[in-house]
């Protein structure tokens, strides 16, 4: 199957890779899917002050796909609220990768990921 | 297209080799005659072609060119070889069996046979891919009529003991169908001592063009199926459908070669594929799938564990490979050959199939070598599942969101 060029671009040089101490009061983690399905993503964010996501890491054992994903995702949460965050789509994601259809599952993997960091995040302060 | 990739795809086909080709080019051509055609010349060197060719396809299996029939691949010689003995013997009996492991060609033509009122039995293997003789004994039954056992897999590359599973079968005169298309050139195929009633071979798998297959029916003792193609009643009636020269050609060529030179090629490939695994299981956490002993030479099928195995293909983007894990059709299910093995999901989403043959070179060994190990650690450095072995979590206790 051919990749668009953004896949491909997140793939080679995929932006955030890493991670952050998970205890840190600023941080919220979000691990969603499953080895039984060949996606696993972990998303992480550290959030300021302000209630703003300042920066944000991720790891993802998956295709080129679910790759570029969750990179690209890490360049959109940066600067959000919690709440602008939440309002990334998938569709927004599957159309700025051009992923076909059955890559599509990727994107909503990804959107799961931000939903489950800003989860974690909020459950540690209560809100 | 500039920086093609090295071609380690060997399993999905192989090029013509250049003797080959030039072995066609004239029945294309000059000698454009249907061997069909009786009365005049044209025809006659054209059927003289394929009847040489005929014996060529013979030869590598030791069978009689009597008994070998041209289809259009291994995939309509399966459908051929198990519809036809199905249909035929079913008087006799409604039971088949097969196995978990075979090519989609034979596992679902064996699923149209169910919906035609057809019993099948798909028998498990064992973790090293083999089949269990003992297993195979106990699926057999009274009204047992076929069974259809693959010689070669096309993605571990074991080989199954055909030998001892045709023995099993005559005793019990059930109908003995072999796929064979993966083995033709690489391991020693002698019909008159197995006891095998219907093989299917395919040309592209051999160095051959894409497009020629052939079905080897025994005639001692006598083995009978039903066409499934109707017409000018060529191939003695099994087969219908003006032959194709220049592919029958190119086939009998084909298989001229892999017989004068398998011994030595094997060798040189096996040598190769060595090197390969030598160099990758240098890598932590890195498992062959299938048995390394009962295996030919040409199969390297690796899972490299918590990198997901088309990411990984997408790495390694200068070399051609292919994925056991079946991620890029539209399933999410990983292989279901690896799935046989029991091999759990991480694993049978990790696999690599590295497929070698004439053209593989030690240097192109080399490079491979090189940049997977390269890629690998890449992919782990991006790897939750890596990072979480690393700190000793056990994967299979955490509680997955599955999707």
């Amino acid at each position: 199957m051919a990749y668009s060029n953004k896949v491909i671009d997140h793939y080679e040089n995929p932006r955030n890779v890493g991670g952050f101490e998970k205890s840190d009061e600023g941080v919220g983690t979000g691990m969603v899917g499953a080895p039984a399905c060949g996606d696993v993503m972990k998303l992480q964010i550290k959030v300021g002050a302000g209630g703003v996501i300042e920066d944000a890491r991720f790891k993802t054992y998956g295709c080129g796909s679910a790759i570029a994903s969750s990179s690209l995702v890490t360049e959109w949460v940066k600067g959000k609220t919690l709440d602008q965050a939440l309002e990334i789509r998938n569709t927004d994601i599957a159309e700025e990768l051009a992923l076909p259809p059955v890559k599509i599952h990727c994107s909503i993997l990804a959107e799961d990921a931000i939903k489950a960091a800003v989860d974690d995040y909020r459950q540690k302060h209560g809100t | 297209m500039i920086n093609r990739p090295i071609y380690f795809d060997y399993s999905a086909t192989t090029p013509v080799d250049p003797r080959v080709a030039e072995a066609m080019i004239p029945w294309l051509t000059e000698r454009y005659g249907n061997p069909a055609s009786r009365s005049h010349a044209i025809g006659w060197e054209a059927e003289e072609a394929v009847e040489n060719a005929r014996v060529q396809v013979a030869d590598l299996v030791n069978a009689d060119p009597r008994e070998i029939i041209w289809t259009s691949g291994a995939t309509e010689s399966n459908n051929l070889a198990i519809k036809g003995a199905a249909n035929f013997y079913a008087e006799r009996g409604k039971h088949i069996v097969t196995v978990k492991t075979e090519h989609k060609a034979v596992l679902d033509t064996c699923r149209e046979l169910e919906r035609q009122g057809f019993e099948v039995t798909y028998l498990d293997v064992q973790d090293n891919g083999l089949i269990d003789t003992e297993v195979f004994i106990a699926a057999l039954r009274p009204d047992t009529i076929l069974a259809s056992v693959m010689m070669v897999n096309n993605e571990i590359g074991v080989i199954q003991d055909i030998a001892r599973l045709g023995e099993i079968c005559r005793e019990r005169k059930i109908i003995f169908h072999v796929d064979a298309a993966q083995a033709t050139g690489k391991v020693e195929i002698d019909l008159q001592t197995l006891k095998v009633d219907l093989m299917s071979f395919s040309a592209h798998k051999t160095y051959g063009p894409k497009g020629i297959g052939a079905l080897y029916i025994r005639r001692k003792p006598r083995v009978r199926i039903e066409a499934q193609m109707h017409g000018g009643g060529h191939e003695r009636g099994f087969r219908s459908g003006t032959l194709a020269p220049h592919q029958i050609v190119g086939m009998g060529e084909a298989f001229r070669i892999a017989k004068a030179e398998m011994a030595t090629e094997n060798e040189r490939v096996r040598m190769l594929r060595d090197r390969l695994w030598d160099g990758v299981s240098d890598l932590e956490e890195v498992y062959l799938n299938g048995d390394l002993v009962h295996r030919v030479p040409h199969n390297l099928n690796v899972s490299f564990n918590y990198v997901e195995g088309e990411s990984l293909i997408m790495g390694v983007k200068e070399l051609a490979v292919s994925s056991g894990s079946a991620c890029t059709s539209a399933s999410l299910e990983p292989s279901y050959v690896l799935r046989a093995l029991g091999r759990n999901d991480e694993l049978a989403h990790s696999s690599i199939r590295f497929t070698l043959g004439r053209f593989t070179t030690e240097e192109h060994i080399d490079f491979a070598v090189g940049l997977i190990k390269e890629r690998v650690a890449k992919l782990r450095d991006m790897s939750p599942l890596w990072e979480m072995a690393q700190q000793g979590i056990d994967l299979n206790t955490v509680q997955w969101s599955a999707h």
